[in-house]
Order: C-alpha cells, then sequence, then structure tokens
C-alpha cells in the first residue's frame, strides 16, 4: 500500500509518498509543465482523483508574473499537462472577467466530472476529468452574487461538496457570501445559511453574507455537515436546512480548516486558531481538537506537536485525510511545517519541515 | 512587414525553446495584433503574457522599440514595420 500526501505551498508544489505513513520521501518543488516558473507558483488548490483507474492529480497554481491555471498527471507528479489551445479555466470573454486562481476542485459520483471553486467567486465544471473547465452560469448569475464580498483571502468559492449520491446536488461556501447549495445539476441555487452568525454585520443572522471558512461532509452519513465559521463551528443534519453551534469545548470557535474521517461518522478534526483579530494558534499552541461524537465534545490532539510557542496557523484547505479506515490525518502549517497521524497510533510526526507557507494538502491511498 | 518578438527565458519552453518569433504580419498592426499572431501558434505562451481579457498580466512588460507599451498605447500601440517587441517579466518578488 503506498500512500500519497500532496502538498501546496505559496512557493511550490510538493509531493510526499510512504508505505507506512511514518517515513516519508519528499520530493519538490515540482516544474508543473513547460512553464519554469511554475517552479515557485502558489498551489492554491490539489485534487487526488481515484474514481479513475489510475489516479489522477490536478494541482490549481498561479504564478505571479504568468498567471493561473490547471495542471494534472495521470503519472503520480512525473509528467504534468495542460492543454495547448485553451486555457483549462477563464471566463467567457463578454463577461470581462479574468481568473484570478483555483481555489478547491471537487469531484462527484459521476465519473469525469470535477467542480473548481475560483477566485472570483464562481464555479466552473469539467466533463473531461479535470482537463477543461466550463462556467456554471446559474450560480454566477445568481443575484446575490454582486453582494458577495472578498475575504480577507480572497473572492473565493473555496469549499465544494458534490453529494456523494445524488450528481444533481452540490454544496458550495465561500467567503464572504456563506453556503449555497443547488439539487438541478447547477442551475439553480439556493443560500442555506440559517443558523450560521455573521457578526460583522448589521442582521447577525442574514440570509446570506456569512464568512464561511471551510464546510466538510460527514462520511457516513451524507446530510451532516460540518462548518467553521468566521467565529462560530457549526453543524447540520438536514444538508445545510439548519446550522447549530458545536462550538462548546473548543479554545476557540475561529479557525479555517476542519476535517471529517473518510469511513467513520461523527468523527472530525478541527484546528482552532485563537482569535480573528490573533490569527495564531490559541495560547500560541499549535494543536488540532478533534470529536468523535459529531461536535458534543472536543478533546485535544497535539500530542507530538511542537511544544514551544508556536506562531503557525492551518489555512482552510491545509488539512486532509487518506481514505483509509485506520485514518491518516495530515496538516499543514504557515510556518512551513506537514505533520501527519494514524488512527492507530494518535501521535503527529513531521513529514516534512520548512516549506514555504503551506496552502492546501491531501492525501490519498493508491 | 516583419516583426521580432524575443521570448523571455522563462517562457522558452511555450514556443519550443525558440528565443525569437520572427512574425510577418500582412499589415500595420496593433500589440494586440502582434500578441494575437503569437496566440495562432503558441495559444500557451499568449495565456502567460496576457489574461482572459487580452490585458497584459501585472508583472509582464512589453517592450515595443525599447519604450514600455504602456506608457504608449498600451495594447492599441502601433507596431511598425522592423520592429523589436520584447518581453520582460518584471524583476520583483522574494
Amino acid at each position: 500500500m503506498t500512500y500519497l500526501l500532496a502538498i501546496g505551498t505559496k512557493k511550490g508544489f510538493f509531493l510526499a509518498t510512504s508505505e507506512d505513513r511514518r517515513a516519508w520521501r519528499v520530493d519538490g518543488p515540482l516544474i508543473l509543465g513547460g512553464d519554469d516558473s511554475t517552479v515557485q507558483s502558489s498551489v492554491y488548490a490539489i485534487g487526488i482523483d481515484t474514481r479513475r483507474s489510475t489516479p489522477r492529480l490536478l494541482v490549481g497554481a498561479d504564478s505571479s508574473h504568468f498567471g493561473p491555471s490547471v495542471w494534472h498527471s495521470d503519472d503520480l507528479g512525473a509528467n504534468w499537462n495542460e492543454p495547448a489551445e485553451r486555457a483549462p479555466i477563464f471566463f467567457p470573454p463578454d463577461l470581462d472577467t479574468a481568473l484570478v486562481r483555483t481555489w478547491q476542485f471537487g469531484f462527484g459520483p459521476d465519473p469525469d466530472i470535477v467542480y473548481a471553486g475560483v477566485e472570483p467567486h464562481a464555479l466552473f465544471t469539467s466533463v473531461d476529468g479535470g482537463v477543461t473547465f466550463e462556467l456554471n452560469h446559474g450560480l454566477w448569475n445568481h443575484p446575490h452574487r454582486r453582494e458577495w464580498y472578498p475575504g480577507y483571502g480572497g473572492a473565493a468559492i473555496h469549499t465544494i461538496l458534490p453529494h456523494p449520491d445524488d450528481p444533481d446536488s452540490v454544496t458550495v461556501a465561500m467567503s464572504t457570501g456563506g453556503v449555497y447549495q443547488t439539487h438541478d445539476a447547477g442551475n439553480s441555487w439556493t443560500a442555506v445559511n440559517r443558523g450560521i452568525m455573521a457578526d460583522f454585520l448589521a442582521d447577525p443572522y442574514p440570509e446570506f453574507g456569512q464568512c464561511v471558512h471551510k464546510v466538510v461532509r460527514d462520511s457516513v452519513d451524507p446530510a451532516k455537515l460540518y462548518a467553521q465559521n468566521h467565529g462560530g463551528v457549526y453543524r447540520s443534519d438536514d444538508e445545510a436546512t439548519e446550522w447549530t453551534s458545536i462550538a462548546d469545548g473548543l479554545p476557540s470557535d475561529f479557525g479555517f480548516a476542519m476535517v471529517a474521517h473518510p469511513t467513520s461518522g461523527d468523527s472530525i478534526m478541527n484546528f482552532p486558531v485563537a482569535a480573528a483579530a490573533g490569527r495564531f494558534p490559541p495560547g500560541n499552541r499549535l494543536q488540532a481538537q478533534r470529536s468523535d461524537d459529531g461536535g458534543s465534545t472536543w478533546r485535544t490532539f497535539s500530542e507530538g506537536l511542537p511544544e514551544e510557542p508556536y506562531f503557525g496557523i492551518v489555512l482552510r484547505d491545509a488539512a486532509a485525510t487518506d481514505g483509509d479506515d485506520d485514518a491518516g490525518w495530515y496538516f499543514g502549517t504557515r510556518c512551513g511545517d506537514v505533520y501527519a497521524a494514524v488512527d492507530s497510533e494518535p501521535r503527529w510526526s513531521p513529514v516534512v519541515t520548512h516549506l514555504p507557507d503551506v496552502l492546501c494538502v491531501r492525501a490519498a491511498r493508491i | 512587414m516583419t516583426v521580432t518578438v524575443f521570448i523571455p527565458g522563462a517562457l522558452r519552453n511555450e514556443c519550443g525553446g525558440a528565443t525569437r518569433l520572427d512574425l510577418e504580419p500582412g499589415e500595420p498592426v496593433s500589440l494586440t495584433g502582434v500578441l494575437d499572431e503569437v496566440a495562432a501558434t503558441y495559444p500557451r505562451l499568449d495565456r502567460r503574457i496576457r489574461d482572459e481579457r487580452g490585458r497584459l498580466r501585472q508583472f509582464v512588460n512589453v517592450f515595443v522599440n525599447e519604450e514600455e507599451s504602456r506608457a504608449l498605447a498600451g495594447m492599441d500601440t502601433a507596431v511598425p514595420d522592423g520592429a523589436e517587441v520584447r518581453i520582460i517579466p518584471s524583476v520583483a518578488g522574494g
């Protein structure tokens, strides 16, 4: 069994492989194609498409000089491809809008359907496995769109959750706009933020406008979702119709990343940040918080992490699991350190240290 | 007419390693016309230089006969016969 851990940083893409999830070989930064400058591109989005006979890696990267693109590899990173004739993702010319970057990929139940959430706020769909994408006009034309604003990180759709059984249902989240959902294959979208607070707005519980940082889906019950908000941690038991707070017991209700166990229901990991105005780990101690009862109770999961003061937080896509029943958990920090742990040996150990800021990680058993 | 476009090292892999592209537009062209000619053969090279709106990327500079195009007429800058067009990324970043 081989485990793959893909690491996107502010300056470069790295690939780690392991047979036992304890010893890792780390390669990178990798050149993502013909353009040498991609070796130092910012990598905000990684996808590992395990639905295919050969895993496909997708990387959404952008060069400060030469712009964004999406590269794919069907040989575990040895070779990278990008369509020559057209950009993988681009806004139609009549919209007078340019792609800034890709923030997340989502894989639905249908083969070769891949979603991409991008900045500025938009969703794209691929029917060729993530090689080329087309704009979802239903969401782009939503009347709320002109009232979505960029969060501090950018005006991005950063969460895409295709329903695992219903190809017509997709949930997305953005900063700052909140959570939206379609049940008709993307033709129409509804804001689903009831119960999520927006304490920076005049109406603290608006229809939309919440600064949702990340949403994840329970691995057993697809109607159960968890959200890390800009202040507030929530669960929905009815696929986002209503949200209730599960922040009690956490050292802070602020944060970015949230991860669901790959096979066990009600099991989630949270990576708290002290506060909106103090974006450091609570008490300056790097930590994870874990719940195995859907967020009713939390426990600190920090064995193996640095005990000295630590100032690098975990960004919204910088945590992941690998799909194994004996789950592997992974996260990277803005200090460029990446840690791994497995359920059967719940102790963090470093995969690699001293990388540039880690923006995203994705893991898979291949 | 002829126009020579010089390619920076970081982008030469997008045009088969060429250091320069010798173009022969049929008639007087703007900078947009020159880059459209480049795009016709090397669309991926063009995407590194311009976004989907046809605008120069922020840290890519294009000089026409040693004058920076933004100080001229931008993408509407006229490119005369025999011109040298140089694509020069900003030297910036850490």
